[in-house]
């Protein structure tokens, strides 16, 4: 532990950061709080993503960092007893007034999961599915758009000669590419990735985050992470959750190097216990 | 390490003692004789099933006794047994096998002889005990002959006659028997032919005919001009339906002229003749001077007889085509059916219903629903489906056929639809389970992909759960192909006049009632005159509905693996 948090520190200042250069705020969290029937789970967050870069949500596990992301698609909708107070602004519209498109707004939000959670067709059924439920069935579109978001996972070249073999016979990792190629592919604005690495070997890991600097730009990215080096490796600015609560948000070089709380001190160190 | 080692050498008894009901031995002891016995029980039943079925349609040979009092008798043995013989009884034997009987403690055996010739002794099986006999034999010309009426004759041709001509016993050969038999074989399928299908074409004709005619008098009335019309085209049409069945019948008698030209004397053992016509017999061989390749000849042809004929002699031979057709069609039917509701009701229960105490207490009543005596849903078909259902739809579509009922009565709809009723908490309770064990991992990435809930179902928890599904179908299926008490209720007869499909328009005549293997096995076993000779039947028929059910089990059973390839490739 004490070891690597010396390499760590090290490999800090050799990060090639991505540069800063927000367009203007595109999702804007304002005083949201959330509920799962009597226990808080989110206290009066406050904060503002940036269109076109790549912020990552931080932590201690059971912060609250998959709820405040999932209540961004209103994916938590689906649990009962849920309530929430506040707002969130996508787009200049409050995504939790009664009378949103729910299914509208998740169309514009792609998201990735923590497990790769494929759909058992084959792959290129697979990533056309955003598609498939906006009801086109034209076949050149679905090839095109499957070819070119395969290529933006770059899965293409490990998949071409079966894109209609089963998608549930594919590697972990490719498994994880292939639903972010599901999620790129219905062309949302923003990408949500819930821990998209947890599950995946070093090698493939890598390759996402490759891939994530290349997305960088076209969509707006909100990933959550454990991996304090893949943090400072992906994102332009970095969100620190503590019990529920936003503690700091900033430049990711910022957070990393020059913390003003001592908790993210603490955590982004290592020190945390 | 060592030191540790040597200590649980010390006490390897001590720590062994203590050791056994920990590793739950006699617990495993137990499930494994449990699991034998009940395997042994299933094996069992299918080695009775099976062995019985099978060695039924095997020519047997025919003994030909010579009794003790002079007369003699022929018959197939059919098995024998150990008996005490009465005290009358023992009284009038003679002393030596009295002795004979006394050293056997009191017991005798005897063998029971199917004698067939019922329209000669009244009986066609006989017990003979083994002192009543002195000699037995197996003659080679003894014939077992089988015939459309009285069961089977055991004796001799005598002699055949063939118009003006008569054959005697010398020249009777078994090749010319055959050739002739043939010939009469194929007079008698004409005749039916043309009775049965095209005398049948005319009658349903002028059936429909008829029923215009109603429908315009009860659509016009009897006295206006309209009727009048129609009536005048009925009369013209009726009168040419009448000239064509007029000279069908004419065929089929002249068919029936020459038919009785042919006639076959038979003598049994002791010496009573009985002379009938050649075509009424439906098959003939010398039991004991077959070679092996003709037994399988009768054999098979006798298998062939039972899958594809209609029975005869209130069901105890010929063969059970209708009963095999109506079983299939309808177990399609009630799967047809069962599978859309259960599924349905499922999708409904687990995935849009509010899980609350009323769903728990659907829920529990639906699984309770599996225990309700089956002659209960039967009672429901026929009061719901038939007498409400049925008589309404009756009113309103067929108001030319009433009083006599269309779907007011029971049928091979009502009887699916009872049964699908009686099998849907088994493809409920499946249907649920299955939708319950989708990930909600792969429902929330089609929710996050913008798919509405109905989408999220059908495209991806659907395909899922579907092997799931399929189990529980093949359960029901199963189950309701094995049902009796409540078709005998809703449509089930003992004979059909008519398949449920056909060759007439619509095709799949629903309210037709139809015949069943589960019922004909009740039927033949315990409602025929002679239980002796059903006894084989209700074997092979046994055999059968088990292979019927075991072949649409196993097409399920293959869509399912089918689709469990499709979404089960190994992960990782
Ligand atoms: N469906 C739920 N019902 C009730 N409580 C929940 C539910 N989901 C999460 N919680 C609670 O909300 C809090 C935040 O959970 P959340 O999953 O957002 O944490 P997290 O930061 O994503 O943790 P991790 O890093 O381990 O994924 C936890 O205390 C958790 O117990
Ligand atoms: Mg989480």
């Amino acid at each position: 532990m004490v070891d690597s948090r010396v390499t760590y520190t090290e490999s800090l200042e050799t990060i090639n950061y991505p540069k800063h250069g927000g367009r203007g705020v595109v999702i804007e969290i304002k005083d949201f709080s959330l509920w799962y029937g009597h226990q808080q789970a989110l206290f009066n967050n406050t904060l503002s993503i940036e269109r076109g870069l790549v912020t990552a949500l931080i932590g201690p596990s059971g912060c609250g960092k998959s709820t405040l992301i999932r209540s961004l698609n209103r994916m938590n909708d689906l649990i009962d007893g849920l309530r929430t107070q506040g707002q969130i602004h996508f787009s200049d519209e409050n995504i939790y007034n009664p009378n949103v498109d729910v299914i509208g707004l998740r169309k514009r939000m792609g998201m990735v999961f923590q497990k790769p959670n494929p759909f058992p067709m084959t792959i290129s059924e697979n990533v056309t599915y955003p598609l498939k439920v906006d009801g086109i069935r034209d076949r050149r579109l679905l090839d095109e758009t499957a070819e070119k978001a395969l290529r933006a996972a770059a899965l293409w070249d490990e998949v071409k000669e079966r894109l209609h073999a089963n998608a549930l016979g594919l590697s972990g990792g490719q498994q994880q590419r292939l639903c972010i190629a599901r999620a790129i592919a219905g062309d949302p604005e923003v990408l949500l990735m819930d821990e998209p690495c947890s599950a995946l070997d070093p090698l493939a890991t890598a390759k996402i985050e490759d891939l994530i600097y290349q997305l960088r730009g076209q969509y707006t990215i909100i990933i959550v992470t454990h991996n304090m080096q893949q943090a400072a490796r992906v994102s332009d600015n970095t969100a620190f959750m503590y019990l529920g609560k936003l503690i700091e948000y900033g430049d990711t070089r910022t957070i990393f190097t020059n913390p003003k709380h001592g908790r993210t001190q603490d955590y982004v160190t290592g020190r945390f216990g | 390490m060592n030191t540790k080692v040597s200590e649980i050498d010390k006490k390897p008894k001590h720590i062994g003692g203590s050791v056994l009901p920990a590793r739950g031995e006699p617990f495993l002891w137990v499930m494994g004789g449990t699991l034998a016995i009940g395997i042994s029980m299933i094996i069992g039943f299918l080695v009775l099933i099976f062995w019985n079925g099978l060695v039924t349609f095997f020519p047997k040979p025919i003994h030909v006794l010579t009794l003790k009092d002079g007369s003699l008798l022929a018959g197939e043995p059919i098995r024998e047994e150990y008996y005490k013989p009465g005290k009358e009884q023992l009284e009038m034997l003679d002393a030596a096998t009295r002795e004979h009987i006394k050293r056997a403690q009191g017991f005798a055996s005897r063998t029971l002889y199917h004698t067939g010739n019922f329209d000669l002794y009244n009986e066609d099986y006989r017990w003979v005990s083994d002192y009543e006999v002195a000699k037995t034999t197996l003659p080679a010309h003894v014939f077992f002959i089988e015939r459309v009426e009285w069961g089977p004759f055991i004796g001799f041709p005598e002699s055949l006659r063939a118009g003006s001509e008569i054959i005697s016993k010398a020249s009777v050969s078994y090749g010319l028997l055959n050739a002739q038999h043939h010939e009469a074989v194929e007079r008698r399928e004409q005749i039916l032919r043309i009775e049965r299908s095209d005398i049948g074409k005319i009658n349903r004709r002028i059936e429909s005919e008829r029923l215009a005619l109603r429908r315009a008098a009860l659509k016009h009335g009897e006295n206006s001009n309209e009727y009048r019309k129609v009536s005048a085209k009925y009369e013209e049409r009726i009168a040419a339906l009448q000239g064509e069945y007029d000279k069908l019948r004419k065929e089929a008698e002249s068919i029936k002229e020459s038919d009785s030209q042919y006639e076959i004397t038979l003598r049994d053992v002791n010496g009573l003749e009985k002379t009938l016509p050649l075509s009424q017999v439906v098959r003939l061989y010398p039991a004991n001077g077959l070679t092996s390749f003709r037994k399988l000849g009768v054999y098979a042809s006798r298998w062939l007889e039972f899958l594809t004929r209609e029975p005869r002699e209130a069901n105890t031979e010929g063969g059970v085509m209708p009963a095999i057709f109506g079983t299939f069609v309808m177990t399609v039917l009630m799967a047809l059916a069962v599978a859309p509701f259960g599924v349905i009701a499922a999708l409904y229960l687990r995935e849009y219903a509010r899980q609350g105490h009323l769903v728990s207490a659907i829920r529990i009543c639906v699984n309770n629903l599996a225990g309700v005596p089956s002659i209960v849903y039967g009672v429901f078909g026929l009061g719901f489906f038939a007498y409400i259902v049925g008589a309404t739809i009756d009113e309103l579509f067929f108001p030319e056929r009433l009083p006599n009922p269309t779907f007011g009565t029971g049928g091979v709809l009502w009887a699916s639809l009872t049964l699908a009723l009686l099998t849907a908490p088994v493809v409920i309770v499946a249907t649920e389970e299955a939708l319950a064990a989708v990930p909600q991992s792969m429902r929330e990435g089609s929710l996050a992909c913008g798919a509405s809930k109905w989408q999220t179902i059908r495209y991806v928890v659907l395909p899922k759960a579907m092997p799931g599904i399929m189990t529980g179908l093949i359960l029901a299926m199963a189950r309701g192909a094995g049902e009796v008490a409540p078709l005998m209720l809703v449509g089930v007869v003992k004979i059909a006049p008519e398949l449920p499909v056909d060759g007439f328009f619509p095709y799949i005549h629903l309210e037709r009632s139809f015949m069943h293997l589960g019922f004909h096995i009740y039927d033949v076993g315990f409602q025929s005159r002679n239980s002796e000779a059903a006894k084989p039947m209700v074997f092979v028929t046994t055999l059968l509905l088990i292979t019927l059910v075991a072949i649409m089990n196993t097409t399920a059973i293959h869509i399912r693996n089918r689709l469990k390839k499709k979404y089960y490739v190994g992960h990782f």
